[in-house]
């Protein structure tokens, strides 16, 4: 029995402390928000914030996670209007969607740490965040719309 | 029941234009007749697509899946358009798999696929809601004792012009709903729509950027089971000999470990769970023909074989004698891998099976399919079969096929338990249906003049309808291995296209554009080799041969004038173009590239010109061009898939990679706004991409590439 605390909740998970805790959120905790796609790391679909830093779910054992905050998409924001969220609505970034929790659980954290990002901050920040639909001009985009909106006082 | 018979109308120019004298036929099902489609009272349901409840809300059916093409947008655009609803007030539901009530009226069947969901459905949707608002006006008119011609609509809202006075939609439900549903309704001229043409925001958006949007994969049901399959080390053909599940069954949390069509399927109480026991089976395959093939050896096949005449798919004049003609000849040979689609959402389904009947929660481009093959799988008749078609992570045409609705179905009957089965992504990648691989050599005659006067276009490669059983009856030629070589819409005076089929038995699937997306590399390069040879602009070249064909011409000429085409570019850049039809619509790309020092090939800027006929939501047809742009970079760049001993030797992003943020080029589209009837727009905006960015490397380097992807070790500087 592993304690985990997601999304300001503590959570109890009955599961081998190697359980990557993507499939602790996603089969325990039911917040199927977080996606699997690739299971290595390579895709992004799975990121999540552990202390506010963004990770791979896929590949963080939930022992690793116990005692540090966990938080998903469905954390991000009560209703849903974190001004990354809102910028994606508002500039329609998805289009399948899969990838996108991920896309801004990483791009939140990018937020968190930089104001103001430059296009360069966003390639370093992103690039592990496959997106097969091919959203990354509307990701660049509403990154910067986030910034903005952020400044303008939108939390 | 009536059947009415309605002509296809282009949109735009009245009844008078395009596709004239097409007629297709559809079916409305007036509430309560003949299907499922029961009455309730307190709620006008003049037919399947739309219903109305005394709130106003209105409820739409989308029947198309939602892919990331925006159909659920689009879908309620049309019918919210014609139907005057208040576009706040709207609620949308994925239709159930019933293909007699929800079918596209073109092809017959529940499946989505070929960019199909406006071009195909729009006239029927149109019709469907301009019946439902005739009969609202009709039922102001009479609750006014006024005429029905004194009355509009507002959205949401009927009004009586001289007094001004309004009844709401949810008003007039039940007058409505007791009157007859008009056959022959009139559609809006194209000027006082509403909602088609402009920027309406994506209905799903919200859901997407809150992680509440349910995918196959998300999928819950009470009791459930969750399953994944140990499939055979090769692609296709194999046999489970005998498995050993002794140490998988040992792994607490593994339920079941059962033997079905794709292989060996562990049961368990989580992924995790199901992923081990998979590694501790042990099955003896009977490996089958597959293990003799290897991708050197397709390739050398291939080569070998195109000397070899094929079957003709187009003949115009006597190439043979044009090319003993004495002008100036090219010779050229291109070939393109095997790819897979790799949505973001690996293949998956979840299936319950009850005495009752089954049903099925899946990620399908499908749904009639998926229906099909539940119900012969769970031993039932169709209509015991619910299909629940959830969001889909990706589709790009993997999800039409039913492979993984075997899987779940199977499964879940041999476990006595609702069951979701999951893919792992090397499963995926590894066990797909893939773009055909295929070789093609070229010959072609230049005049005097430099212009071409023989086209020789041999293709050797499988095709993908051929190895599905599903040629059309009149052709041995397969129509989706010649697309985009055999409708080349230069006027080239002698011009023949042969396709040599061979297939190593790799299994084939429709790859977003399909033959269009090789088959538009191929001859959009070899135009620009004859361009070049001839010491002509690319892009005079083409429009100079584009006079039979005015639609290309239109968008080729767009894309040149945006991207400033001939104008000087910053050292180290260069500019290609190319153009191709497909799937009703017209594209044309110009794309400005750099290749660095190590031969990395960088697209800085794609300059996009489409004729979709018409732009339903202006700004999602930009976004239909944007990942058309990205999907088919990425295949130019990094795609393919390889076979060795009948193996697939890609397994996950590391060996398949595709294009990332960092590599995006600036997209910018223009939409060409002919007024001719609307075409696809999934996959126009893949096939000009790969030649315009290869013909851009060309122009800078002057290295051909002629085979796909770009290999950056032959463009480095030496």
């Amino acid at each position: 029995m592993i304690t985990l605390v997601v999304n300001g909740k503590q959570q109890r998970v009955d599961a081998a402390p190697d359980l990557p805790l993507l499939w602790a959120i996603r089969e325990d905790l039911r917040l199927t928000g977080t996606k699997y796609g690739c299971g290595m790391a390579l895709c992004g679909a799975c990121t999540v914030h552990l202390d506010g830093t963004p990770i791979r779910s896929c590949v963080t054992p939930i022992s690793a996670a116990a005692g540090k905050k966990v938080t998903t998409i469905e954390g991000l924001s009560p209703q849903g209007t974190h001004p990354v969220q809102r910028a994606w609505v508002e500039l329609d970034v998805p289009q399948c969607g899969f990838c996108q929790s991920g896309q801004i659980m990483s791009a939140a954290a990018l937020l968190a740490q930089k104001a103001s990002p430059t296009d360069a901050d966003i390639d370093s920040a992103m690039a592990g965040n496959i997106c097969r639909c091919g959203t990354y001009q509307r990701i660049r985009a509403a990154i910067h719309r986030a910034a903005a909106l952020k400044k303008g006082g939108a939390r | 029941m009536k059947t009415p018979m309605f002509s296809r109308r282009a949109l735009l120019k009245g009844s008078a234009a395009v596709g004239a004298g097409l007629t297709l036929g559809f079916r409305l099902f007036p509430r309560g007749a003949g299907s499922a489609h029961a009455q309730t009272a307190g709620v006008f349901a003049p037919n399947q697509w739309l219903s109305i409840d005394r709130d106003g809300l209105v409820t739409i059916t989308n029947s198309v899946p939602e892919m990331g093409q925006g159909s659920m947008t689009t879908t309620t655009i049309i019918i919210a358009d014609e139907l005057d609803a208040d576009w706040n007030k709207i609620r949308v539901n994925q239709a159930p798999a019933d293909p007699k009530r929800f079918a596209n009226p073109v092809t017959g069947s529940q499946s989505y696929g070929g960019s199909r969901g406006v071009r195909d459905h729009i006239e029927m949707w149109r019709k469907s809601a301009a019946a439902a608002r005739e009969m609202l006006r009709q039922a102001a008119a009479d609750e006014w004792g006024v005429s029905v011609d004194s009355v509009d609509t507002e959205p949401g809202v009927v009004v009586h012009r001289s007094t001004g006075r309004k009844l709401a939609y949810g008003q007039l439900v039940d007058r409505a709903q007791a009157l007859p549903v008009p056959q022959s309704p009139k559609l809006k001229t194209p000027d006082k729509f509403r909602y088609i043409g402009k920027n309406l925001h994506r209905l799903d958006a919200p859901e997407k950027a809150t992680g509440r949007g349910i995918y196959g994969m998300d999928v819950q049901v009470p009791g459930m089971l969750v399953a994944s399959i140990e499939r055979a080390p090769v692609v296709s053909g194999a046999k489970v000999q005998s498995f050993d599940a002794t140490a998988a069954k040992a792994i607490p949390g593994v339920k079941h470990v059962v033997q079905v069509t794709n292989g060996v399927a562990v049961v368990a109480d989580r992924f995790a769970t199901a992923v081990a026991g998979r590694r501790a089976l042990k099955v003896t395959w009977d490996l089958g023909p597959m293990v003799q093939v290897s991708s050197a050896q397709i390739s050398s096949e291939y080569a070998a074989l195109s000397r070899q005449p094929g079957q003709v798919a187009r003949k115009d004049g006597d190439v043979e004698k044009a090319l003993a003609g004495g002008g100036r000849t090219l010779e050229a040979a291109y070939e393109v891998p095997y790819l897979e689609h790799a949505c973001m959402e690996p293949m998956n389904a979840t299936a319950r099976i009850t005495p009752e009947g089954c049903v099925v929660w899946a990620p399908t481009q499908n749904p009639g399919g998926t229906q099909a093959t539940a119900a012969r799988i769970a031993g039932v008749p169709p209509e015991k079969v619910t299909v629940n078609t959830t969001l889909l992570g990706g589709g790009f045409g993997r999800r039409g096929e039913i492979d993984f609705i075997v899987d779940a179905v199977e499964t879940a009957k041999a476990a006595g338990a609702p069951v979701k089965l999951m893919w792992t992504r090397e499963d995926d990648i590894q066990h797909g249906f893939y773009r055909p691989a295929t070789y093609n050599v070229f010959r072609a005659a230049l005049d005097g003049g430099g212009m071409p006067v023989a086209w020789a276009h041999r293709i050797v490669g499988p095709g993908i309808l051929a190895q599905k059983g599903r040629m059309p009856g009149n052709t041995t030629v397969d129509p989706a291995a010649v697309a985009g070589a055999r409708d080349l819409p230069y006027d080239i005076p002698n011009l023949q296209v042969e396709w040599l089929n061979k297939d190593f038995g790799v299994p084939l699937g429709f790859w977003r554009s399909v033959g269009s997306s090789q088959n538009a590399f191929i001859t959009e390069s070899f135009i620009d080799e004859l361009a070049h040879s001839a010491g002509k602009d690319p892009f005079e070249y083409r429009r100079a041969l584009l006079g039979k064909s005015p639609r290309h011409k239109a968008v080729l000429e767009l894309a040149a004038t945006r991207a400033d085409w001939g104008s000087p570019l910053p050292a180290g850049r260069a500019r290609g173009i190319a153009v191709a039809f497909s799937y009703g619509s017209y594209a044309a790309h110009v794309i400005e590239a750099s290749v660095a020092a190590d031969g990395a090939v960088r697209a800085h800027r794609v300059v996009c010109a489409i004729d979709c006929g018409i732009a339903v939501n202006p700004d999602q047809v930009k976004a239909q061009m944007e990942g058309g742009a990205v999907y088919a970079l990425t295949a130019a760049l990094y795609g393919k898939i390889t076979v060795e001993r009948g193996a697939v030797q890609q397994s996950n992003f590391h060996d398949y990679p595709m294009m990332r943020i960092n590599e995006m080029p600036v997209v910018e589209t223009f939409i060409l706004d002919s007024g001719e009837a609307p075409g696809g727009l999934g996959e126009p905006g893949v096939p000009p991409v790969a030649p315009a960015l290869c013909n851009a490397i060309f122009a800078l380097t002057g290295k051909r590439v002629r085979t796909l992807p770009i290999r950056p070790e032959e463009l480095k500087k030496a």
